[in-house]
């Protein structure tokens, strides 16, 4: 029976071998980081699964692709079906308006719905609801996937893979450049707050006019407060300005965040395509699939699928681009 | 068509490189529209954009670095020898924000830093106001090429002042003038050039745009309109009617 050596084991490796063991492949990975933690961009993820709002700035597979996250995520770790709440400040209300142009399954939310949702969320009168999207957290979910295949039989490698390996499926990430040529870094950062005074219970994204500001609930009053879109590929500091403007936002949802505790400070690349869309290429003995972007946890899925498509049935899905098997 | 810096532009359009959803559709934008020049900004993470500026100098335009986010004359120098060495260019889109919330320009550091880059043999494109007397003064410090706003930036309001805007332009006759932000929509675009403005500069309305190079298209066409119509000479407007055919010989006392 053949074996499949997964390498790289953030979220798309873990969901690569996650779908093949499900065919009944059998699997090993490579990683020499070991098993998930702060070696991988995935580890500084978000953790929302939030095909609807995401569509804002993004082209339709991000859509339709991401749909599918939920029920598969559903399967392997805790998700939190709890929805999104999008508010503006009363300056910004225009971007709320183009933002409900560009989305939908969402309900208008005035200041009483905004408080029912959300009691801690206080002087926005104006919102969306998108009900139908979820969360998770992002540890947690590669934690999860981690020991369900360790209990599958899956072996770990706590080194590089070997060279020349037959196939193999490559999940590196950035460091896969040197092969994907047209792969570059899009700069992250991110804080993790503790907060007990205040209490949500789901994503809130804060619209703003430079970046994508969202607060996802971790529980127990801790925070992820991201995150930071910027075309470099520099991952060695989070920047003063960057860092005043996740916590005003924090600050503007509730000024209880300004006694907030900073635990964790999270910088990292992205892995992206010229489009910000995934990728599947098979060059000689390898798989690639790589260019997750800002959609680890939405896209991983149907990246897997992908792979697994290509891998054990030949079939092309739309993610490859490329076959020089 | 004017010269900036004895660079003849191939076209008036000026596009800028940030807040697109993909640098795939940034691309097609560039290429749709034909946009001649693109802005990108050099002020956040020195030194480690390299893929995506890789990916600006690809779309085979003319490049003006600028100094998006500078608050300070040393600064927005730093920022403009930093893009000089990245773009190899002498070309340099000095904008210096004196306000958070409309990101207005601080005129006085703005004279201050043109002069200052003039001296190290910057070709300095200044993003000012609509004021005339500042522009006297980036010109004295050895600016050939004027960039007053629209509207504050991303706000796209269109031409806020066009009064002031229409007293820029006889002030200033042979000095290449650029309507730099505000832009919210091609009919905007296409007044700064029935103005007799040289060239628009835009970013935001076209980036935030649902469908971005279709916008830029528009932005193009409308360009090139307007252009054409203050090249033509438009009538001008009166209060009463004026018949474009001859009444005389019909029967219009009966």
């Amino acid at each position: 029976m053949t074996i499949w050596s997964v390498i790289g084991a953030g979220v798309a490796g873990l969901a690569v071998a996650s779908e093949m063991v499900s065919r009944g492949a059998k699997v090993q990975v490579y990683d020499p980081g070991g098993p998930p933690g702060a070696h991988g961009c995935s580890w500084w993820a978000g953790g929302m699964l939030a095909p609807w709002c995401e569509y804002e700035n993004a082209e339709e597979p991000v859509l339709r692709l991401g749909k599918t996250a939920l029920d598969w995520w559903t399967a392997r770790t805790q998700v939190q079906r709890r929805g999104t709440l999008v508010v503006a400040n009363p300056r910004d209300l225009p971007d709320l308006r183009r933002f409900a142009r560009r989305t939908q399954a969402f309900a208008d939310v005035d200041q009483t719905q905004i408080h029912e949702l959300e009691p801690d969320l206080h002087g926005f009168s104006k919102g969306l609801f998108f009900a139908d999207e979820a969360h998770l957290d992002p540890r947690q979910a590669l934690l999860d996937l981690y020991r369900q295949l360790q209990g599958q039989g899956v072996e770990f490698h706590r080194k590089l893979a070997p060279p020349r390996l037959e196939n193999a499926i490559d999940c590196r990430g950035l460091h896969a450049r040197e092969v994907l040529h047209d792969l570059r870094g899009v700069k992250g950062e991110m804080l993790v707050i503790r907060c007990p005074d205040i209490h949500l219970t789901r994503p809130v994204r804060l619209l703003h006019p430079r970046m994508p500001l969202y607060i996802v609930p971790r529980g127990d009053g801790v925070y992820m407060l991201g995150a930071t879109m910027i075309e470099s590929e520099d991952s060695s500091r989070i920047t003063a300005r960057s860092m005043l403007e996740l916590l005003s936002a924090a600050y503007a949802l509730n000024p209880a965040f300004g006694e907030a505790e900073v635990l964790e400070i999270g910088v990292d690349l992205r892995p992206a395509f010229p489009d910000n869309l995934p990728r599947i290429r098979r060059l000689g003995h390898t798989i690639y699939a790589n260019g997750l972007y800002r959609h680890g946890y939405l896209l991983a899925p149907a990246l897997a699928r992908g792979v697994a498509d290509l891998a054990l049935e030949n079939k092309h899905s739309e993610m490859v681009d490329e076959d020089r098997a | 068509m004017k010269t900036f810096y004895s660079t003849e532009l191939p076209n008036p359009l000026m596009l800028g490189t940030a807040q697109y959803p993909s640098p795939a559709i940034l691309e097609q934008a560039f290429r749709e529209s034909g946009a001649g020049v693109a802005t990108v900004s050099l002020r956040r993470e020195s030194g480690a954009g390299q893929t995506f500026w890789q990916m600006i100098q690809d779309l085979g335009v003319l490049i003006l670095p600028n100094t998006a986010g500078c608050h300070t004359v040393k600064e927005a120098v730093t920022t403009a020898q930093m893009a000089r060495e990245v773009f190899d260019t002498k070309w340099i889109k000095l904008e210096l924000i004196g306000h958070t919330d409309s990101l207005q320009p601080d005129v006085f550091q703005l004279v201050e830093a043109a002069r200052i880059l003039t001296e190290e043999g910057f070709q300095v494109f200044p993003y000012t106001t609509d004021d005339l007397i500042v522009g006297e003064r980036l010109l004295a410090a050895g600016c050939e090429v004027l960039m007053p706003w629209g509207a504050p930036i991303g706000s796209g309001r269109g031409l806020n002042n066009e009064y002031a805007l229409r007293a820029m332009r006889a002030e200033f006759p042979d000095v290449p003038l650029v309507i730099d932000a505000g832009i919210g929509l091609p009919s905007h675009a296409s007044r700064a050039m029935e103005l007799g403005y040289d060239a628009v500069l835009l970013n935001t309305a076209v980036a935030r745009a649902g469908d971005p190079p279709a916008m830029a298209r528009a932005m193009m066409q409308a360009i090139e309109a307007g252009q054409l119509a203050h090249q033509a000479d438009p009538i001008e407007a009166r209060d009463m009617a004026e018949a474009s055919t001859p009444v005389i010989g019909k029967a219009f006392l009966s």
